[in-house]
């Protein structure tokens, strides 16, 4: 166990991950208290999804060990996937469903009850949507469904794979406002992206190759 | 004592939540069920234009049909089981949800059942008729096809999730699941053939439920297990 694990909240260390012949990472480590940042950073292939995937438990890893609070994720599954939520390209919505049909069913899988759904779906700018299907909205419409579900979720570590795909600028600016709203609130983020973010957080960096 | 209490029904929650979402997306995408009895219907209403008239003959092999071609309705369903929510990511969401896995894929099958299996046992009565299968023998007909429907969407999901990453799956999916559904369709057939002929069912009857809780009860562990593999 990591020695300072009362204000560690996510650390892994010695991660290794293969894909076919190919070696992703090696020796990987790192460690997050509350309110700070991982930014996964890497060109196209570099295996930013696959530590995100593997950080998630989506994927084994071939070596090395995670911990979230202090217990091995793979052992405590429960507990932590009751503390992430997760963000990737692939949204993860139902297309035929609405809005507010999508949001209500991950409420109910974590069994929330919400009644400031109003509040972040207007921060969002997803105001007057709720009773289309969600086809009928736009790429970056439905990526910021996924952030209202995010921040819905309650969850208090959050793992983001380019969360700034298909967004506008005012949807940029709003992934990087709900992360800093996240991480005061004590919350950890881990992020994979290619483009440059400036967030005014303790951020640890990770360069893949 | 409470916290148990409290994590029952959270259970029971996420359950009704994923099968309520299962069944407004068939609502909202009729052709996905409908396309199974279609199936259904049409090879039990062409075999008897196909062989001939004869009442004697349409009784002898009439089970047999209908519970072949229930057979093969349920596998052209199962394919889709997890396959658009492989696609469209929804299936990393299952799977990182604080839910139990098995419980949210029983969800699931259980939802594919009522969408693809009922409509089926309701069905029959009105196809056996064009076997000229006696109406006191319609209740175990629907009796058995219901045991044996649910037992084969429930093998059927662990198929599902085996070859959910695959192209092409289909075929995969029949050979890895049919010869799991022979004994289905070996009981239900007879049983069926036993009412008509007038002699006792409860043998099969009670085989084809045993065999509907076995895969009730076990298979969602398995189909769990080979989607967390499928997902990787």
């Amino acid at each position: 166990m990591p020695a300072n694990t009362l204000t560690e909240l996510l650390s892994a260390s010695g991660l290794r991950l293969f894909r076919g012949e190919r070696c992703l990472f090696e020796n990987l480590g790192f460690a997050l208290g509350a309110g700070e940042m991982l930014l996964v950073e890497g060109a196209n292939g570099s295996g930013k999804t696959s530590l995100l995937r593997a950080i998630a438990g989506l994927l084994s890893l071939d070596s090395g060990v995670i911990y979230w609070r202090g217990q091995v994720t793979l052992q405590n599954r429960q507990a932590l996937c009751a503390d992430m939520a997760w963000l990737s390209h692939r949204l993860g919505l139902k297309y035929d469903l609405t809005l507010v049909e999508n949001l209500r069913l991950d409420a109910a899988l974590r069994g929330l009850v919400r009644d400031d759904d109003n509040e972040v779906l207007d921060r969002l700018g997803l105001k007057g949507l709720e009773r289309l299907p969600l086809r009928a909205l736009s790429a970056g419409q439905q990526r910021r469904v996924a952030l209202a579900r995010l921040v819905l979720s309650a969850a208090r570590l959050w793992l983001m794979d380019e969360p700034f795909t298909n967004l506008d600028t005012a949807g940029q600016l709003l992934v990087r406002e709900i992360i800093e709203r996240k991480l005061k609130q004590g919350g950890v983020c881990v992020v994979a992206t290619h483009h440059a973010i400036d967030i005014s957080a303790p951020t640890s960096r990770i360069k893949l190759r | 004592m409470k916290e148990l209490e409290q994590s029952e029904s959270d259970l029971i929650a996420g359950l009704v939540a994923i099968i309520r979402r299962d069944l407004l997306l068939a609502w909202k995408r009729p052709g996905d069920a409908v396309n199974p009895l279609m199936f259904y219907a049409m090879v039990c209403t062409l075999f008897p234009l196909a062989t001939g008239p004869s009442a004697e003959q349409l009784l002898q092999y009439g089970p047999g049909v209908l519970w072949v071609a229930a057979l093969l309705a349920t596998l052209l369903a199962l394919n889709g089981l997890f396959l658009s929510d492989y696609e469209d990511g929804s299936l990393d969401q299952l799977i990182l949800s604080p839910q139990p896995l098995p419980l949210l894929v029983l969800g699931k099958a259980l939802a594919h059942w009522l969408v693809t299996g009922l409509p089926l046992v309701l069905m029959s009565p009105l196809l056996a008729m064009t076997f000229s299968v006696p109406s006191n023998v319609m209740g175990i007909l629907m009796l058995t096809l219901t045991l044996g429907t649910l037992s084969l969407s429930m093998l059927g999901s662990i198929g599902a999730a085996l070859t959910v990453g695959l192209n092409r799956g289909n075929a995969l999916l029949s050979l890895l699941i049919l010869p799991l559904a022979m004994p289905v369709l070996i009981f239900g057939a007879r049983t069926v053939s036993l009412a008509v002929a007038g002699d006792a069912t409860s043998a099969g009857v009670y085989i084809l439920a045993a065999y509907c809780m076995f895969t009730v009860s076990l298979s969602p562990f398995a189909t769990a297990a080979a989607l967390k593999i499928s997902n990787e």
